[in-house]
């Protein structure tokens, strides 16, 4: 490291270091000095800046060492890390030489708390969703049981999507099925998901959306762990079935979505019935309008037979009634003819117009006149005086 | 569509009907016009279950936000 110590040599000017000089020396020494490297330590003052570079202390006990982490290595991790934190960091030893102070740049950055960074951010964008009651079960709302149209926001090149469409064709042929594009993972997917899920509000008609992705790894599925998508899904103006395609690890969009199913193919049985069911419903159906019209029709007819016989008695009865009255009547008709009075043993005195001669002075000596008796009548004439 | 119906309207139709028939007291008139609606609606339903063929599309929006059906070959 340069030559000894001059002290006469230090003072003239030419002989001292520059600070610039210096600093750009311990630089290459430690660049060169120390390799790339795993350091262990606790987060201290913590500070994201505006333009998206992490600065940090990472320290034990004793000592302390500054640290940057910059956005293009820092936006993968999905979320800061608390101060307090112990991590791994991986990063190359450097001297930054504006402060000229030791520093290292982080590449990468690893909680050693369980779950760790990526469980940290999924627990507080969690509590962020369950405080506006998002989470609450009484939100989830039920899947139309015959669907028209079927939107599908996945990535269109996907295997889920092709797992989706099959199931679909095959069990509900009815309905269409309307894919809606969209990025899944890597940069720019949070942001595509949101676009994607805006748009079903847009869509006419819509019964019914699938939200996922096939199989990935956790860092993969991250993008639905995503609070906006969470909250996207939330809002969405139809019911959402959640299928991220990882059977352990639940994503925030299972949890605010109306039907979580474990995989695309699970989502598109979630989202269909069977065709072969309904049919068999439909002769249910069939079955049950037929057996109401017979009883129907039974029913009608025995009230007609109800009918008929209450219309026969009554009409019976009213003959009979009107059958006395009747002979009644005729009765009464009998016993006031003149000629039944007549078998009784009088008779009916007329002139020879048919007068009905009734006192003495109608009867002058020598007139002739009528006598009807029961059985005809007889000529008679007054005596002369 | 027949009558503009969704599948699962002509579906609740028909089951409206199939309770009428069965629950309430109608003319035999009344119970032969639904008998027959019912029968009808029974039918298009299933000529729909039996001939439907599965579309597949795409929503596309432009870039001034215009959204767009397009086919969707997978």
């Amino acid at each position: 490291m340069g030559a000894p110590l001059d002290l006469f040599a230090g003072v003239a000017p030419e002989g001292a270091w520059t600070v610039s000089e210096v600093t750009r020396r311990a630089r290459a020494v430690v660049e060169v000095g120390l390799p790339p490297l795993w350091v262990r330590g606790e987060i201290s003052g913590f500070k994201a800046w505006q333009s998206g570079h992490w600065y940090f202390a990472l320290r034990d006990r004793t000592s302390q060492i500054r640290c940057v982490m910059f956005q293009k290595d820092n936006r993968r991790l999905p979320a800061p890390p608390p101060d307090g934190m112990q991590v791994f960091v991986f990063g190359r030893p450097t001297v930054w030489e504006e402060k000229g102070e030791l520093r290292l740049t982080v590449v990468e950055l690893l909680s050693t708390e369980r779950g760790g960074l990526w469980q940290l951010a999924f627990e507080r964008a969690k509590a962020a969703l369950a405080k506006d009651g998002l989470l609450d079960p009484a939100r989830r709302r039920p899947l139309p049981p015959h669907p028209q149209r079927i939107a599908v926001v996945t990535s269109p090149d996907g295997a889920a999507l092709r797992d989706i469409i099959a199931v679909a064709r095959r069990r509900w042929p009815l309905a269409e099925v309307l894919v809606v594009p969209t990025k899944v993972q890597g940069d720019g997917a949070e942001q595509s998901v949101c676009d994607a899920l805006a748009l079903l509000g847009r869509i006419e008609d819509l019964d019914v959306a699938i939200v996922g992705r096939g199989g990935g790894s956790r860092e993969d599925l991250w993008t639905f762990n995503s609070e906006r998508i969470a909250r996207a899904v939330a809002g969405a103006p139809v019911p959402v079935i959640s299928a991220v395609g990882h059977e352990t690890d639940v994503t925030l969009c299972d949890l605010v979505a109306d039907h979580r199913a474990p995989t695309p193919s699970a989502a598109a049985e979630a989202a269909t019935p069977d065709r072969t069911d309904v049919l068999a419903a439909l002769s249910h159906l069939g079955a049950r309008l037929g057996r109401g019209l017979a009883t129907r029709a039974e029913r009608t007819g025995q009230r007609l037979e109800r009918t008929f016989d209450r219309l026969a008695a009554a009409v019976t009865l009213r003959l009979e009634r009107d059958g006395h009255r009747l002979s009644a009547v005729s009765g009464r008709l009998d016993a006031l003819s003149p000629l039944r009075i007549l078998e009784r043993g009088y008779s009916l005195a007329r002139d020879a117009d048919g007068r009905v001669l009734k006192r003495v002075a109608e009867f002058p000596p020598g007139r002739a006149f009528r006598l009807r008796v029961s059985d005809g009548e007889v000529p008679a004439r007054v005596e002369a005086s | 569509m027949p009558g503009g119906l969704s599948f699962a309207e002509q579906l609740e139709r028909l089951e409206a009907i199939v309770r009428r028939l069965e629950a309430e007291e109608l003319d035999l008139d009344e119970a032969l016009r639904l008998f027959e609606e019912g029968v009808e609606r029974l039918r298009q339903a299933r000529d729909r279950l039996t001939a439907a063929q599965a579309r597949v599309k795409q929503v596309v929006a432009d870039h001034a936000g215009n959204l767009r059906v397009e086919d969707f070959d997978p």
